[in-house]
């Protein structure tokens, strides 16, 4: 008589088709994805049905619930020159480090006394760090000047793009190389702290605004 | 962890010496629990749609100007009034109690931020430019419409609206807010007004006697 066999099963799990698609998942969100910029203030925008995706170069001019203001410019150039605009109005110095740190980076809102200190803080410090944001009341109106030379250096570093555009070749549109001005918002702030920055704008004969929305559904 | 070890343990019988048969598979629990991990991190990091933006042009301030144009004439036009999550509205010129004219004064109607409230009004009041928007609409060939969704301009489509838009049968709108009106009202409104392919819009400041109507009717 013969043994019956019973036939040995490896108490191991082929993991190939696992790890597969784990993989083809880690591939197609690092590519999909762009990274979210931390941001020193959280703002809850309310939506619209408008599908005009955030242009590049803008001037962004973010309004938390409690009516602080903050200031974000694109470009590296431009906000380089942009400290250094307001340094030599405000005579405020700053030292390379600080000039280096500032150009590198996002939403800031501080006073221009503050700034110094506020640079020379390490990254963990600087969110953490409670600011009252940009003042833009009559009396002290920092925004203004801040709006207005982020106007300038966008424009100039704009221009050299344009100029470095057509040497390439294209034929690019001097429009596209202007900056936008974003209004960010929250839903819950009141509409007056938003209107004292959109004055602000219209005192500079920057008519032309834009809401930054979360997307939502047209109703058909 | 999923593998285990086999043929492993002292049980050599009889001094026979046997090649130990090492397995031909790799252990990937390190390699999944990385993949994993990556995976994590980038979902939780990424962000997909990038936030849209809504533009909306200002008028210009009045000072700006060295001769300041007469007030002109609007026709057809409603105010919107904004306080905390209500809309109050009134059609045409504003007319105060008493007023020289000889007009009724203004009185504000109560509309709301539902369909039926706000949207509906304005689909009926600005029923030209709809209309006439959805003719060119469906006059456009499907190429058209797949160039435009691609991102091309289609320059007499855009100048055809806009024509609509400053008719004299389109509805023009103002928006006025007090201070208890949030910004979400605001751009909520703004984007009825869209949705309702309203071309004028102008967000002015509130007048003293119009605030004044807006307390009598809370």
């Amino acid at each position: 008589m013969s043994k019956i066999k019973i036939p040995k099963h490896s108490p191991s799990i082929d993991m190939t088709p696992m790890v597969d698609l784990a993989f083809l998942l880690v591939t197609f969100f690092m590519l999909a994805a762009s990274i979210r910029n931390p941001e020193p203030v959280e703002v809850v925008t309310p939506s619209s049905i408008s599908d005009k995706i955030i242009p590049e170069k803008i001037l962004l001019v973010t309004i938390d619930k409690g009516g602080r203001v903050f200031l974000n410019l694109s470009g590296i150039e431009a906000r380089k020159e942009l400290i250094q605009n307001m340094s030599a109005k405000y005579k405020v110095g700053f030292n390379e480090k600080q000039i280096e740190t500032f150009a590198y980076m996002t939403t800031f809102g501080c006073t221009m006394k503050e700034l110094p200190g506020y640079l020379d803080m390490p990254a963990e410090d600087r969110k953490k760090y409670e600011t009252k944001g940009i003042p833009s009341d009559t009396t002290n109106n920092q925004l203004k000047d801040w709006i207005f030379y982020g106007n300038i250096a966008a424009l100039n570093s704009g221009k050299t793009d344009y100029e470095n555009a057509k040497l390439e070749g294209k034929n690019p549109d001097i429009n596209d190389f202007k900056p936008k001005f974003v209004l960010r918002v929250d839903g819950k702030a009141v509409y007056v702290h938003a209107q004292n920055v959109i004055d602000v704008f219209r005192d500079l004969r920057l008519n032309n605004l834009n809401f930054v929305t979360s997307a939502e559904t047209a109703p058909n | 962890m999923a593998e285990i070890a086999e043929g492993g343990g002292g049980n050599e019988k009889g001094g026979k010496k046997r090649a130990k048969k090492s397995s031909t598979r790799v252990d990937m629990t390190p390699m999944v629990d990385l993949a994993f991990l990556l995976l994590t991190f980038f979902v939780m990091t990424s962000t997909f749609n990038k936030p849209k933006v809504m533009s909306l042009v200002y008028p210009a301030k009045i000072e700006d100007e060295p001769n300041p144009p007469k007030q002109p004439q609007i026709n057809n036009a409603v105010t919107f009034l904004l306080t905390e999550d209500k809309i109050y509205y009134y059609e045409g010129q504003y007319f105060s109690a008493g007023n020289p004219q000889g007009k009724p004064a203004t009185v504000l109607s109560e509309t709301n931020f539902g369909p039926n409230g706000v949207r509906k009004y304005l689909a009926e009041r600005n029923a030209y430019v709809i209309k006439n928007v959805e003719q060119l609409d469906s006059k456009l060939t499907r190429e058209q419409k797949k160039l435009m969704a691609e991102g091309e301009k289609d320059t007499i489509y855009e100048r055809k609206v806009i024509e609509f838009k400053k008719h004299k049968d389109a509805l023009k709108v103002l928006v006025k807010t007090d201070d208890k009106a949030t910004c979400k009202n605001f751009i909520d409104l703004i984007d009825e007004l869209k949705i309702a392919q309203i071309g004028v819009i102008a967000p002015v400041d509130l007048l003293a006697s119009e605030l004044e109507l807006i307390k009598a009717k809370q």
